[in-house]
């Protein structure tokens, strides 16, 4: 029975592709004299044989279609990149429709009133906003409908729209510095309708792209 | 293909949803045949089938690329199965009637049209025994035997496939084949 074992272990690591010269010389002789395993061998591999004959069968007809509609939603980002990319016109006189319901051309002819971003230390001098010397404003500077100055310094962005920039005249005797103050970050300038239409696009896009 | 899997499999990670349809399309019978075969129901299988895909596209960032995207869909396409037929109280096989369809039973709707000759209808039988057999083995066997020996994955395959050592492949390998032996040595 032991004998039998050993075998039947042979014959499956034979069945794997396994099997070894020696192991090979030990079966084989081992199976001409034993009836019972030359049995057990035969019966494995017509077993074998026999289990590709299960029939062929495929996925049923809208399989596909199936799992997509079952798929999470996609990344928004994603689906309008792809949109612009497709239809760039059209993804364009939507935007642009959007933009007139949503009322940025209203908003440009009517508001004419000084608008300027809440900081410490920022001046205002009728229609021009101030930074002083020796001041630092620390946050996005954003000043529209107005002029701006800027003696000091501003720790940000600036945004100056429908306004301009006043630079100081040099004085006499000295030497022509940069007129500018100090602004560690963007200076953007926005004075015109298209600029401002691209300004607002801008905005939107961040906002609907972002992750 | 393999470099149009590749890919196709890339676009998706980036987010490109529409990219997985190629996917699904190119791979949805094989898998849908592998779930069949460890399940033996079309229905369950096409819900098994589904869940699989799912599963590949909610997790696509976890694969890597330098690997065989066919193996790793496999893998869960096994492993989802399995979690199924775990959770199945009764089990039950191809032969069950379906219900509302009376005096049909799965594989005469699986197997429809040609009018069977005699011989066509012994060797449909075969099938559905061996097929009914398989179905019968645990799990665990039941996917090696599948991927084995008729999907004809190589061992190392396999080993891949289903994350376990190449010597439990083939230890499982072994009593599988013994556990069919028994079954088919009289058919
Ligand atoms: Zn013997």
């Amino acid at each position: 029975m032991n004998c039998h074992d050993k075998a039947h272990r042979l014959i499956h690591t034979y069945l794997d592709g396994d099997l070894s010269k020696a192991e090979e010389k030990i079966l084989s002789s081992h199976l001409e004299e034993c009836e019972a395993c030359q049995r057990h061998l035969y019966e494995l591999k017509r077993t074998i044989t026999l289990l590709p004959s299960t029939e062929q069968v495929s996925a049923p007809a809208d399989f596909t279609k199936n799992v997509m509609q079952k798929l999470p939603a996609e990344k928004k980002r994603v689906t309008y990149l792809r949109m612009w990319k497709a239809h760039p016109l059209v993804v364009s006189a939507a935007l642009l429709f959007i933009f007139m319901i949503s009322g940025v051309f209203a908003t440009w002819h009517q508001d004419s009133e000084l608008v300027v971003s809440k900081q410490e230390g920022l001046m205002i001098e009728e229609n021009t906003v101030i930074v002083p010397a020796d001041v630092t404003v620390s946050g996005d500077v954003y000043v529209k409908n107005g002029d701006l100055r800027i003696d000091g310094s501003v720790d940000g962005n600036v945004t100056l729209i429908n306004g301009r920039l006043i630079e100081d005249e040099p004085r006499q005797g000295e030497p022509l510095m940069a007129s500018v103050g100090e602004v560690s970050g963007e200076l953007k300038q926005i004075d015109q309708f298209f600029d401002w239409i691209w300004y607002q696009v801008e905005y939107v896009f961040q906002n609907v792209f972002r992750f | 293909m393999e470099q149009v899997i590749r890919d196709k499999i890339r676009q998706v990670k980036k987010g490109d949803q529409s990219a997985f349809e190629d996917v699904i399309a190119f791979y949805q019978d094989k898998i849908y045949r592998h779930c069949f075969r460890m399940i033996g129901n079309a229905h369950e299988a096409e819900d098994i089938a589904q869940e699989a895909f799912i599963r590949a596209y909610i997790n696509i960032h976890s694969f890597d690329d330098r690997r065989k995207f066919s193996t790793w869909l496999y893998r869960i396409a096994t492993n989802v199965t399995i979690d199924h037929i775990r959770k199945r109280k009764p089990d039950y096989f191809l032969d069950d009637k379906i219900k509302g369809t009376e005096g049909l039973d799965m594989y005469s709707r699986l197997i429809s049209n040609t009018p069977s000759p005699g011989e066509e209808a012994e060797s449909r039988e075969l099938q559905r025994y061996i097929h009914q057999e398989i179905t019968r083995l645990p799990p665990k066997y039941r996917s090696i035997i599948i991927l084995r020996y008729i999907e004809e994955f190589s061992l190392q395959e396999i080993s891949n496939t289903m994350d376990i050592p190449l010597g439990t492949v083939k230890t499982r390998i072994h009593r599988a084949r013994e556990a069919l032996r028994k079954k088919l040595r009289y058919v």
